[in-house]
């Protein structure tokens, strides 16, 4: 393998591992082309810590005199510390890791080397298809229809190669929309709401620009979605001063005059580079112990980091509102459709759907609304909180969603199929992994790597009978009922379990949560026998 | 009744703060006790009571066209905003309500009035379900190095103490009446806490009258003798809990604090909490943040954190393990006080207790502790929680402070504690609610005086007969965590903002589902099912032992396989109900919809 010219060194005896949580442990150090390897000699027989180097945000090496220490700063917000002897076995050691953590060719990554014992790649790779999610929702067929305009990824590229449209708008006319919008993502239906026959639509900007081009199938294609309903809304992820201004570089925004049935709400959120900012902010504040209360709540506030979480769980509740109560179909976007789109349409399918919130319905979801929808997983995930890395296309929109489904969790405890476990495990994964799920940035460059032929599905790894117990919720009590999450800054909170995570704060907790398992499990057996 | 100027007002609006839209029409009654609010929607009788010892503020904002509207606070922290039709009828409310809630004279108070029908018999006897001395003899006292003094029998030597007190057993009547005459109110040096496990104990008085330069050899001999109660130690720690700058001060007025040049083998330290007019201020902040009207994610940080209010919780707490680590794990005996020894002294020795003795983290243990550090050693609850009509300035939230702390370690510690956060919030309730005699007065002698023990009811018995509701399902005696002293962390990151105190009656606000009486609901079924299986074993074994059967497999009756939990105070008929997303352009007319879409 070419790794090998990154390492110089391979083995280290002698090494201090110091971890968050544990002792300090005294053993081997072992770099290979994906993983940190080490493993201490204790009396009590050996033990190994295995890390992936993709999971490294950032390191620090310091010398001091003939030895060094590199304090590893990780993306799931672990902080390790080894402490080297020899001074150039230790600068290997740092080099390696700097340059193999960083190797951004999706190729080489671990996911197509990992190879575990009880999952096959002659599965079948994820949990749906679009085909097949159609087929199973025999109320779709009337109005909609499945279309493989993209089965060659060329009317969109970040599109999976088959979408659900309006039955009376044709692969032609689809074309043309795609050409009307930003990155051809051309508005496809995301939620059908059975209770009444709404849906939720999602898409990128419309690009009339400076000139205010129009785009008559477009405007047809949307009248096609209403289906004779007086009106719809459409929710700008933007302010209305963001989509004007977009005019200026082609985007922009539907016009009263040319949508007229169509009322535009806007909710300005935040995404990109703001996004990342607030999250580095706030993992710097919750690392700080010596924080007085003043300091810290102030550094929160400054993080905003809950502003955001705030402003999306109520995005998303407006998205339902209109949905459920209003009982109008919407149609979201903001620039490119590929992130607050995301969030909000996927929070808001929580908050309906009860089909969403079993473990299954809640990873199928993550598979239609983010992977196979391409978010830009390897764009927005490459660092973490700690990197000094300048900043490209890093934002945390998937840890916001996770963040926020997690307060719909502490809102709701019975009223979702899963665990924090999974909602931790997910946040970890999206960011360094060991199967293929998260890797690339579209459906399109996950085939033409053979994602799906040569790496193995997380989501079904999470399913297994083992993980599935860990990863359920043990109070799950389905309901049909819609969870509106309560958006009262009281009512939200610092996600403990994943700032914090590497605290002893967190083992209180989560010891909580094995004591719930396991009296739920002691009533089960009573109640079964 | 001579104070109801109105005893009924019809067409009164009772708004949701939350969203105007769910205000609800009825009738407003005074009676002698409550204001009570009965919705006149055809069907349900909906009725909302306010005890009028439970009103803290009225405020009447100016009329407008629906009407008149009327804004009442309570002490437990509810807001009611009533609108009333005429102007005139308001101000009657108001001015009955003002005289209502500010009665004059203990007679006045509800806990006299309060008759649950229960015989006289069984009501005394709710009076003796707590026994302080039955606490000391389980910390193992007295014994050879503590000995119970009755040198306060009728009060004689501090008003303000209890008459039962330890006291090391070398220290000679001489000695603690001497030391009590150079400490304020008399409150000598006394225990609070004693540790069977290594003999250091916490002790607790007010400050020593030290003035600039006075001594008192009593008082020394005092210290002394605590120390020698220790005999595994060769220094004790005096804890001041105020900021030096107010010890300071106090030397000014004749009082001030220890110096180690004159105690022998005593190691001086101050703390910091501020006093109680900070405090009352503090809480007075955070209370219009929490109130705010839809403030924005900024708006609710910043006013918590300018409000300090966190900041002296996380003061009292870091106290609280600064004496608990001190007696625990150096074995040190501690003496605490701060100027009289009744606010901050009590808030710092019962957290260090809590954090010391898993006993009080139990329901009953935690009732003893309040019993013993704030009721007997004199906290000035009528003061403090303004039970009558008095000086403002002596009201302050002392005792919210002590229960929140306790909080704050709840949710740090979910399976340390035998009872729930609606434990913490029913006593609080009641510590302001008068409707119990426990928390009335400022200290034994008052209480004794105003013979509640023969008149009013006991909310320890309350509380104790209804204890099912109080357990916390995750409890366990035999838990990592429940075990021997609690370690906290006091990174400001780990303390929260108390919404089910402070947000307690904004229902929208809160989790629409409970993990708490989910589990509760499954273990009492475990329970049952359990007792269930034992007598079916036993009736086989019966069966087999009379009749030589053989065992036959017994399938027991289908059984529900769903918790009753969704009923059970489970507010999932709330979950059905959307929040203000959308500042309300959905239900309101299409005009304002205009606001929301760009041009």
């Amino acid at each position: 393998m070419e790794f090998s010219e990154h390492i110089k060194t391979a083995n280290v005896e002698d090494v201090v591992l110091r971890q968050p949580l544990h002792p300090p442990s005294r053993g081997t150090l072992c770099i290979t082309g994906h993983h940190l390897l080490f493993s201490d000699r204790e009396e009590t027989g050996t033990r190994q810590f295995l890390l992936l180097l993709k999971n490294i945000d950032a390191i620090e090496k310091r010398m001091s005199g003939s030895s060094g220490t590199i304090t590893i700063k990780c993306k799931d917000l672990r902080v390790l510390q080894l402490d080297i002897p020899g001074m150039e076995q230790c600068l290997n050691i740092a080099h390696s890791i700097e340059t193999l953590s960083c190797l951004d060719c999706a190729s080489e990554m671990y996911p197509f080397f990992h190879r575990p014992s009880d999952l096959s790649l002659q599965d079948q790779w994820g949990l749906s298809s679009t085909e097949k999610l159609y087929s199973q929702m025999k109320e779709l067929h009337d109005r909609w229809r499945v279309s493989t305009v993209n089965r060659d990824y060329s009317v969109c590229p970040s599109y999976p190669p088959a979408v659900i449209v309006p039955k009376n708008i044709d692969d032609s006319m689809l074309k043309k929309v795609a050409k009307f919008r930003q990155g051809g993502r051309f508005p496809v239906l995301c939620y059908y709401h059975r209770k009444n026959g709404m849906v939720i639509m999602r898409s990128s900007q419309p690009l009339p620009g400076a000139n205010r081009k129009r785009c008559k199938e477009d405007e047809d294609l949307l009248q096609a979605v209403l289906d004779g309903s007086d009106k719809g809304y459409i929710i700008d992820t933007r302010s209305s001063q963001q989509a004007t201004q977009a005019r200026m570089t082609g985007g922009g925004f539907e016009s009263k005059s040319s949508y007229s049935c169509w009322k535009r709400l806007h909710r300005q959120m935040e995404k990109g580079k703001a996004l990342q900012e607030s999250l580095i902010k706030l993992v710097e504040a919750c690392g700080d112990e010596s924080n007085n209360m003043d300091r810290w709540l102030s550094k929160l506030e400054n993080s905003k980091w809950l502003f955001y979480v705030q402003t999306a769980l109520s995005t998303a509740g407006l998205l339902a509102e209109c949905v459920e109560r209003d009982g109008h179909s919407v149609l979201v976007h903001g620039s490119e459709g590929k992130d607050s789109t995301l969030l909000i349409s996927t929070l808001a399918q929580l908050i309906m759907d009860p089909h969403c919130r079993s473990l299954e319905g809640f990873l199928a979801l993550l598979e239609r609304e983010w992977v196979q929808a391409g978010h830009p997983f390897m764009q927005r995930c490459a660092h973490s909180a700690f990197s000094h890395a300048r900043l490209q296309q890093e934002s945390p929109v998937f840890l916001l969603l996770l963040d926020c489904v997690w307060q719909l969790w502490r809102q709701f405890p019975l009223a979702l199929g899963f665990s924090e476990a999974l909602l931790l495990r997910l946040a970890t994964e999206a960011y360094a992994s060991d199967f293929g799920t998260f890797l690339c940035n579209s459906h399109q460059e996950r085939w033409a790597l053979g994602v799906m032929e040569r790496t193995h599905c997380l989501f079904k790894a999470l399913l297994r009978p083992r993980e599935r117990d860990y990863y359920s919720n043990p109070l799950y009590e389905p309901t049909e009922l819609a969870i509106w999450p309560s958006v009262h800054p009281q009512s939200l909170q610092l996600w403990r379990g994943f700032f914090l995570r590497w605290t002893q704060q967190s083992r209180h907790l989560e010891e909580a949560q094995e004591e719930i398992r396991n009296m739920v499990i002691e009533w089960g057996k009573l109640a079964l026998s | 009744m001579e104070h109801i100027r109105l005893p009924k007002v019809d067409n009164v609006r009772l708004l949701d703060r939350v969203s105007p839209r769910r205000s609800k029409l009825g009738t407003l009654y005074l009676t002698a006790t409550h204001t009570i609010f009965v919705e006149s929607e055809a069907g349900v009788r909906n009725e909302t009571w306010v005890l009028h010892s439970l009103v803290c503020s009225l405020e009447k904002q100016v009329a407008t066209d629906s009407g008149c509207p009327l804004l009442i606070h309570c002490k437990n922290f509810q807001v009611l905003r009533f609108v009333i039709p005429g102007e005139q009828e308001c101000h009657d409310v108001l001015l009955s309500l003002r005289r209502l809630s500010q009665p004059e004279s203990y007679e006045e108070l509800y806990c006299i009035t309060y008759k649950p029908n229960v015989d006289e018999e069984e009501r005394r006897q709710e009076w003796d379900l707590l026994d302080l001395k039955a606490d000391y003899s389980r910390m193992g006292l007295p014994n050879s190095l503590w000995k119970l003094s009755p040198v306060n029998q009728h009060y004689k030597v501090s008003d303000t103490y209890p008459a039962d007190l330890f006291v090391p057993e070398s220290a000679t009547p001489p000695v603690i009446v001497g030391s009590s005459k150079f400490r304020s109110r008399g409150r000598f040096p006394t225990l609070a806490y004693y540790s069977k496990e290594n003999h250091a104990a916490i002790c607790r008085s007010s400050q020593p009258l030290s003035g600039f330069s006075a001594r008192c050899l009593e008082d020394e001999q005092m210290l002394e003798a605590i120390l020698r109660s220790n005999p595994r130690s060769d220094f004790m720690y005096v804890v001041d809990t105020r900021p030096k700058l107010n010890a300071i001060a106090n030397r000014a007025a004749g009082k001030g604090y220890e110096n180690e040049d004159n105690y022998s083998n005593i190691k001086f330290k101050f703390i910091g909490i501020e006093n109680i007019h900070v405090m009352r201020n503090s809480q007075q902040k955070m209370l219009e943040v929490s109130q705010l009207h839809s403030p924005s994610m900024s708006d609710f940080l910043e006013g918590l954190e300018s409000s300090g209010w966190l900041r002296h919780i996380k003061a009292v707490l870091d106290a609280g393990i600064f004496i608990a680590k001190a007696v625990a794990e150096e074995g040190v005996s501690v003496l605490v006080h701060c100027s009289d020894g009744w606010d901050r002294t009590a808030q710092v020795c019962s957290v260090a207790s809590v954090l010391l003795d898993p006993y009080y983290r139990t329901l009953r243990g935690f009732m003893v502790l309040i019993e013993k550090d704030w009721v007997s050693f004199g906290h000035k609850f009528s003061h403090r929680c303004n039970h009558l009509v008095g000086d403002p300035k002596e009201v302050s939230p002392i005792i919210d402070q002590f229960l929140e702390c306790v909080w704050q370690l709840m949710e740090q510690f979910p399976c340390a504690f035998e009872f729930s956060e609606r434990f913490l919030i029913t006593i609080h309730s009641h510590i302001y609610s008068c409707q119990f005699g426990n928390f009335i007065g400022n200290n034994q002698r008052e209480r004794t005086d105003l013979r509640l023990l023969e008149r009013t009811h006991s909310l320890w018995s309350y509380l104790w007969t209804n204890r099912a509701v109080y357990i916390n399902p995750l409890y366990r005696e035999d838990h990592s965590q429940t075990q021997g002293l609690l370690r906290p962390s006091t990174a400001p990151y780990c303390f929260k903002f108390w919404r089910g105190l402070y947000n307690r009656f904004d229902r929208g606000m809160h989790p629409r589902q409970s993990v708490e009486d989910y589990l509760s609901a499954i273990q009492e079924e475990t329970e049952q099912l359990e007792e269930q299986l034992a007598s079916h074993k036993q009736k086989i074994a019966h069966l087999e032992k009379e009749q030589g059967w053989n065992s036959v497999t017994q399938k027991s009756a289908p059984f529900d396989n769903s918790p009753t939990a969704w009923a059970q105070g489970n507010n999932l008929n709330m979950a059905n109900t959307p929040q203000d997303y959308t500042g309300g352009f959905i239900t309101s007319s299409p005009v304002s919809l205009k606001h929301q879409t760009a041009a």
